[in-house]
């Protein structure tokens, strides 16, 4: 299988015909995953050799990580196999990933702060003096040693915590070369540096290859992946769609290969009633999060936030809700100047957010359905300052039941729901509060199709009846099936709004992607 | 919490403190004799307000351990106003007494809140400063019965239709602050911010003015138990009810109070304090050693601990599975 797909590049210079006789370092064949109703990769295959760099590249959801937690023993494939230097393997724990080579630099570091940088390093795998001790001095040498042959000048006995992110970064990556890794799992690299620190991440990269490493590049930034990787591998949906060298393919057809898909899902058709203006954002800053935020907002409509992972969306709605303050800019809600400090003005103010991470900061789901629904309307429900039961049960029949909630009673524990059914409750929750903007964040992650269909067809319900709708998305299908217009970040700025024509998938990629 | 957990929850507590009575009563029937479990509420009445103000501050997912000291301390004051001025009429001192316990609460309040110290670190350092601020006023010296007026004195014994006062306050701490957490908005934010911080604050709930409150609520219950305390045992000095603070922590744990937030109930509260007040009340009666009391109560809250833990372990599964889909 593996063969097959390297075979596809009949034209391929003579240096990479080498690669093709050689064995991958590390492959996956046939590898499928699925977990309860989703299944997160279908049949996906991918190798990996010695000094190149492979890109992975897919939207949000095409199925990265996951392959990122096989390759690294995190998750067991349900089927299909994993091979290192061509004998199949299993990678039943992280560690036999380790002991196989597989070492991972994730978008997130996963380092401790208060240890120090060798003992970051080293952690489980120090160099063991007398009595089974850990040798520190051999420990500071070697990791003194490991970080000059990156090129970094970080004192081995310097804290974690007090470096800068860039530098965390460059430990990471000492930390995979400590244990003689032959594969190196780049997740996202350069997401959090700035672009001298880049151009040294490209550097390190290339003396990597040099060193003979196997190297799993993930990123969105195209101009990176034409810049340093040899082979590409595209993934969409959890399916393999294409793979080769980069030599071979251009930028549009990548694209092409990450969002061109058969239009498998159906969205509501919409008669567009676009009222008067009721939300004008004017010059939103943050210090550190986004710069230069303005639009408008027309009641009845839809507006679309697509961007990349980390361009700013959902620390905006954060700001615009109240719970950040920006540095600068102005709100004006219908025509009136709106001053927002707290989420509760913003709920006063007619503004509503369903959040993105709806464990985290959605439900309460120690407390029964009704309470959850009339959390924010507390007010409403009370008379001389006591709450009253039967109008909190009414007020949150009526809601719930509007998105069709099945539960057996509204006394129910949240977390005895379904995720699809948490999800209603919260939305329940905020429809309650009669807003006039309500903003959604990723609406339909990690729920299935069916339910998805039902949010659609929510949200342009409510988009006739006259609220303005404000849905931020990384699924562009979504974005574009749903939006009247949609506004593209990137990098904590508008980086375009496309209504009509222009909305296609390939500009909203070139646009987020800023190509 | 749903209304079936929320009975389950406390019929299980209400059937084992009938099972521990039955078996007192083994031993020693003259135990279950009402007068005497009259005796034991009202010895239990402090320890319930305590724990009602303990639960409130554990529902928001902090831990208030200057409660006896807060205790100690308003008692004291009380205790030499009371010397200074012996016409201060009775009703005078309770209201000083939970305005002043109060204020300690806000105190550690104020810091949690605005400073963002952990609740633990705040209080206790508030608990000692408490102790040493009972010092500084008594310069070490004790304030005796022959001291305190009679009617300082005489206000919690007096007995009202069977019961002495300082039960009715307990009873009437215990319909107030039901009423409190299920009928008002404060109630059910001291739930929802400890149950979800984040989502508490999306629905526009500010967290930190909430735990302030719990904290107010807290100090202003030991506010009120530190003059029935004084008034009941008729001396105030620095160690009173010294090492309290974590009976009152047991009471709530005891009552299915959630130590990591979000769930607990008024009744619960009651009844874990009840539950360790018979224990407590019993075993010098059957002539247990005191060891064996220790002991009992320290079980007690690994079982109910271990209770509540198998309880939640369902959740947490599903939420664990959820987070392996949403990647």
């Amino acid at each position: 299988m593996v063969t097959d797909l390297m075979l596809m590049k009949p034209e391929a210079k003579s240096d990479r015909a080498d690669t093709q006789a050689a064995l991958p370092v590390l492959s996956l064949d046939g590898v499928t995953k699925t977990f309860p109703g989703v299944t997160a990769l279908s049949k996906v295959s991918l190798a990996l050799f010695a000094g190149k760099v492979t890109a992975l590249v897919g939207e949000n959801g095409a199925g990265k990580s996951t392959v990122v937690k096989i390759l690294t023993g995190i998750y067991q494939p349900d089927s299909g196999l994993i091979e290192v230097d061509g004998n199949p393997v299993r990678f039943s724990t992280a560690q036999d990933a380790t002991t196989a080579g597989v070492t991972a630099i994730h978008q997130e570091t996963v380092l401790f702060d208060e240890l120090s940088v060798a003992e970051n390093i080293f952690l489980g795998h120090a160099p063991r003096g007398r009595f089974g001790l850990i040798d520190t001095r051999a420990m500071v040498e070697q990791a003194r040693k490991i970080l000059a042959g990156i090129g970094a000048q970080i004192d081995p006995k310097a804290k974690l915590k007090d470096l800068g992110i860039a530098n965390k970064h460059l430990v990471a990556i000492a930390r995979a070369l400590s244990v003689d890794a032959r594969v190196v799992i780049m997740d996202e690299p350069t997401a959090a540096l700035s672009q001298k620190e880049i151009e040294e991440l490209y550097a390190l990269v290339e003396e990597l290859k040099a060193q003979g490493k196997a190297i799993l590049f993930i990123s969105h930034k195209f101009d990176e992946i034409f810049r340093i990787a040899d082979n590409y591998t595209v993934f969409r949906d959890g399916a393999l769609v294409g793979s080769g060298a980069i030599a071979d393919v251009t930028e549009a057809a990548l694209v092409k290969m990450m969002v061109g898909r058969d239009v498998s899902q159906i969205f509501p058709n919409r008669t567009r009633n676009v009222g008067d203006e009721i939300l004008t954002v004017e010059g939103y800053e943050h210090p550190t999060e986004f710069a230069g935020i303005s639009f408008s907002l027309r009641q009845g409509e839809i507006l679309g936030f697509y961007g990349l992972i980390g361009a700013g969306r959902s620390e905006f709605m954060q700001a615009l809700f109240g719970i950040t303050r920006p540095s600068a800019g102005t709100v004006r809600i219908d025509n009136a100047p709106a001053v927002i400090r707290s989420p509760a003005d913003a709920v006063a103010k007619g503004i509503v957010y369903v959040p993105e991470d709806r464990g985290k900061q959605g439900a309460i789901t120690a407390l029964p359905i009704f309470q959850n629904v009339t959390l924010p309307s507390l007010g409403r429900t009370s008379k001389n300052g006591f709450l009253r039961l039967a109008e909190e049960f009414r007020l949150a029949r009526e809601y719930t039941s509007r998105l069709s909630l099945r539960a057996a009673s509204l006394d129910t524990d949240v977390g005895n729901l379904s995720g699809g059914n948490q999800q209603k409750v919260v939305i329940a929750k905020w429809l309650a509060t009669r807003p006039k903007i309500i903003i959604l964040d990723e609406p339909t992650k990690g729920i299935d199709i069916g339910s998805k269909a039902a949010v659609h067809e929510f949200m342009a319900e409510l988009a006739a009846q006259g609220l303005a709708v404000i849905m931020v998305s990384s699924e562009i299908p979504e974005v574009l099936g749903m939006s009247d217009r949609v506004i593209v970040m990137r990098e904590g700025r508008i980086a375009a709004e496309l209504c009509g024509d222009k909305m296609s998938p390939e500009t909203l990629v070139r646009h987020a992607a800023g190509i | 919490m749903s209304k079936q957990g929320l009975m389950s929850r406390e019929l299980l507590l209400t059937g084992a403190i009938i099972l521990l009575l039955g078996v007192i009563a083994s031993r020693f029937p003259a135990f279950i004799a009402p007068g005497n479990l009259v005796n034991v509420f009202n010895d239990t009445a402090p320890l319930i307000l305590l724990a009602i103000g303990q639960m409130i501050v554990i529902l928001t997912r902090c831990i208030d351990l200057s409660v006896a000291a807060n205790l100690a301390l308003t008692g004291m004051v009380v205790a030499m106003l009371n010397v200074a001025m012996p016409g201060l009429p009775v009703p005078v001192i309770i209201a000083l007494a939970i305005t002043f316990g109060a204020v300690l609460g806000m105190f550690n309040g104020v810091l949690v809140w605005k400073l963002a110290i952990p609740p633990i670190v705040v209080t206790l350092g508030t608990m000692t400063i408490f102790r040493g601020i009972i010092f500084l006023l008594s310069e070490g010296r004790w304030i005796n019965a022959h001291q305190l007026s009679d009617a300082f004195k005489a206000f919690p014994r007096t007995v009202l239709l069977g019961l002495p006062v300082m039960s009715w306050i307990a009873l009437g701490a215990v319909a107030l602050f039901v009423v409190v957490m299920n009928r008002t908005s404060l109630g059910r934010a001291f739930y929802a911010a400890g149950g979800n911080p984040h989502a508490a604050t999306y629905a526009g709930i500010n967290v930190g003015r909430t735990q302030f409150w719990a904290f107010t609520i807290s100090g202003a219950l030991s506010g009120l138990a530190g003059y029935l305390w004084v008034s009941r045992f008729a001396v105030a000095f620095v160690d009173l009810a010294r090492g309290f603070e974590l009976t009152v922590v047991a009471a709530c744990v005891i009552g299915g109070v959630a130590i990591m937030g979000g769930s607990g109930t008024v009744l619960g509260a009651m009844l874990g304090a009840l539950f360790l007040g018979i224990i407590s009340n019993a075993l010098p009666v059957v002539n247990i050693s005191p060891f064996w009391q220790l002991a009992i109560s320290g079980s007690a809250i690994i079982i109910a601990v271990a209770l509540n833990a198998s309880a939640n372990r369902k959740k947490g599964r599903i939420i664990l599975k959820r987070a392996e889909q949403a990647t």
